[in-house]
């Protein structure tokens, strides 16, 4: 109980400081960005919201700065992020965020459980025929994937299959002369448009649970219990499976419940590769138009995700393996 | 220590490369005794032995010639937007030109040195960091050690490659010594928590006791005594992080927020991807600078992963399993 207190207690303060640094950078940064962001938006968007901008970045110079900043967190707290300034003029930028997250959510999510169970299934494998041909070609080509940069890997992957091939769509999360709804035609439109980021992204995160599973495999074939149930004579796949992945799994369940937290913000360099309309996309095309308001709101997001899932995960780990309680 | 699943689990950050676990996991661990120089110079030694190493040594001597001299091997301006646009390669472009007439050979080596001082800059700086503060905090202890360990924790778990996007975006065209400020102020934190850990193992051993005993200040400790056990664990990390320096600045710029008049590889590949290279035929223009990207990451990560196996013999094992029957598992 202490140490889940503790935990939320880390949780807190990392969120006050991502607070404040959304609210702090703008201050610190030269040249006043969000004054130049404010005046390129004149006449742009309603002077309504103009207003609002300039007190949500302190510019119209009614308040100190310490009530700025109190402002700024009762605001953010009861969900006032403001006005989203270019994707969608005025429009709130909850309406915003909340449009594009379905489609993150569905391609990494979806990616990052097939690379969870992909990934520990060969890292079991390949630790089990230690030093066969798995074993040998995994950790050279682990070395080149973890060099790529994702976007390269995506537009590589963009001249093979869609350039080049003509196999598969690369632009935009559907065909938009096709109206959306409930039919087949469309939602197998949507589910081609994901293959190529999804597999992209794929090729990019299974590395880590191969190897992580991989070493722990390694770790745990090594104890007293393994080798006798090779005395007892058990057949191969009991020994892999029930004994020994068993044991090692761990780690990865926990590192799984973390990366789910990731999600959110995991696959922003491949959604825009892409032009995949996910929060990673608005990301940039806010950063793009000076949409501050959107940036921090979505940045916020990101981080918020992250840190309930190592919540999750740190308590998951202390229900889950009672060793990590004791030595707490 | 107070987090569990933060030091890069599987799965972590993807903006990260998906790799840090794995490449960061299993840094050599420093041997205790082993000072400085002697083990600069098992390193040195090992880089002619270990066939990975000499790769990446080669390949980073490579980088680091065309860094400082690019004049000596292209001719052109990179700059200049002189020729006819969207070229095939030739025997005048190498790789043929850029949709703005520029050539793509010189831009390539051209392009090489800001890379590389980001990777330099941005790799030791984060390290030099990361060790004031890990060692500071074991060194230290008490309420320091509370302090600087939380800074460190809440720096990690914010997802690096976001905030590094939220502080560019401030910036308007971060030119190269901005582009080394901010990504060795966002990645610094893993480094320090694994110095943190290796000063706290280090911390009730005899040499440091017999020094204390002695009577030395606790600086001259800290300069003479405890850093130099760590002269591998520091090598590796300045790899670490000067690999993720590479990643993070090119992958920053290919989105626009590097200064796109700065040549170099990621911004090329910012303006081919603006100027619709794929779609118009010129795959030199978007491939090379890509494989270049590639190239300076793979000799940073092939010179860790040799140090990893020099440092770690317990990595080593799939080579000798085969040769050693008695060890091969039972079925």
């Amino acid at each position: 109980m202490r140490f889940v207190l503790r935990r939320i207690g880390f949780f807190v303060v990392t969120l006050w400081v991502a607070l404040t640094l959304n609210f702090a950078l703008p201050r610190l940064m030269p040249g006043n960005p969000a004054q130049v962001a404010i005046a390129n938006h004149r006449g742009v968007i309603p002077p309504g919201a103009l207003k609002a901008l300039e007190a949500q970045f302190g510019l119209d110079n009614h308040q100190n700065i310490v009530l700025q900043y109190l402002k700024y967190l009762v605001d953010v707290v009861t969900g006032k992020w403001g006005v989203s300034l270019t994707t969608q003029p005025g429009n709130s930028v909850a309406h915003v965020v909340l449009g594009a997250l379905p489609w993150t959510v569905g391609l990494v999510g979806v990616t990052t459980v097939l690379a969870f169970i992909l990934g520990t299934g060969i890292g079991i494998v390949s630790a089990w025929r230690r030093g066969g041909p798995l074993d040998s070609i995994l950790p050279p080509l682990f070395v080149i994937i973890t060099v790529v940069p994702y976007f390269f890997l995506g537009l590589v992957l963009i001249l093979i299959f869609g350039v080049k091939l003509h196999w598969l769509p690369y632009f935009f999360t559907y065909n938009y002369t096709l109206t959306p709804g409930f039919n087949w035609t469309f939602i197998g439109n949507v589910l081609e448009h994901a293959i190529l980021p999804g597999f992209t992204l794929l090729i990019t995160t299974i590395g880590t649970w191969i190897l992580t599973m991989r070493n722990n495999m390694i770790t745990t074939l090594a104890e007293d219990y393994v080798r006798m149930a090779r005395a007892k004579g058990l057949p191969g796949w009991r020994i892999m499976l029930d004994y020994t992945a068993r044991n090692a799994i761990l780690p990865n369940l926990t590192g799984f419940a973390m990366s789910l937290g990731f999600v959110v913000g995991g696959a922003i360099l491949i959604e825009e590769v892409f032009n995949y309309q996910g929060l990673g996309w608005l990301l940039l095309q806010a950063v793009n138009n000076d949409d501050y308001p959107l940036e921090q709101a979505l940045f916020l997001l990101i981080t918020v995700a992250v840190l309930v899932a190592i919540l999750l995960s740190d308590i998951a780990t202390a229900v889950l393996d009672p060793r990590t309680r004791g030595s707490r | 220590m107070a987090t569990v699943g933060v030091t890069g689990g599987p799965g972590a950050d993807q903006t990260q490369p998906a790799g840090y676990a794995g490449l960061a996991g299993g840094l050599p661990s420093s041997g205790g005794g082993i000072t400085g120089a002697r083990a600069l110079r098992r390193m040195a030694r090992a880089i002619f032995v270990n066939g990975k190493a000499t790769t990446g040594a080669a390949l980073l001597l490579i980088f680091i010639f065309i860094g400082l001299f690019p004049g000596l091997i292209a001719h052109d301006n990179p700059n200049a937007e002189i020729y006819k646009s969207a070229l095939g390669p030739s025997a005048v472009h190498w790789l043929g030109t850029t949709g703005l007439g520029q050539d793509i050979f010189a831009q390539v080596i051209y392009g090489a040195r800001p890379v590389l001082l980001i990777a330099f800059g941005a790799g030791l700086g984060a390290t030099i960091i990361a060790m004031l503060i890990g060692v500071a905090a074991a060194y230290l202890g008490g309420a320091w050690d509370g302090v600087l360990n939380l800074i460190t924790d809440v720096l990690l778990v914010i997802p690096a490659f976001p905030l590094l996007i939220v502080i560019a975006s401030y910036l308007h065209g971060a030119s190269t010594g901005v582009m080394i400020l901010v990504v060795t102020v966002v990645s610094w934190s893993y480094t320090a928590r694994q110095l943190r850990a290796q000063a706290l193992s280090l911390r009730n051993r005899d040499f440091l006791e017999a020094a204390r005993v002695r009577g030395e200040r606790p600086i001259y400790i800290i300069v003479v005594e405890i850093l130099p056990t760590m002269t591998s664990l520091l090598v590796a990390s300045f790899l670490t992080n000067a690999l993720y320096a590479v990643l993070f600045s090119s992958s920053l710029q290919f989105i626009g927020l590097g200064n796109p008049s700065v040549i170099s590889w990621g911004t090329m590949l910012y303006w081919a991807e603006n100027g619709e290279a794929f779609e118009s035929g010129q795959l030199l223009w978007i491939i090379v600078p890509g494989l270049c990207i590639v190239a300076l990451g793979a000799a940073f990560a092939l010179l860790n992963y040799a140090f990893d196996e020099i440092g770690n013999p317990a990595l080593r094992p799939v080579r000798s399993m085969r040769k050693d029957k008695r060890v091969k598992p039972a079925r």
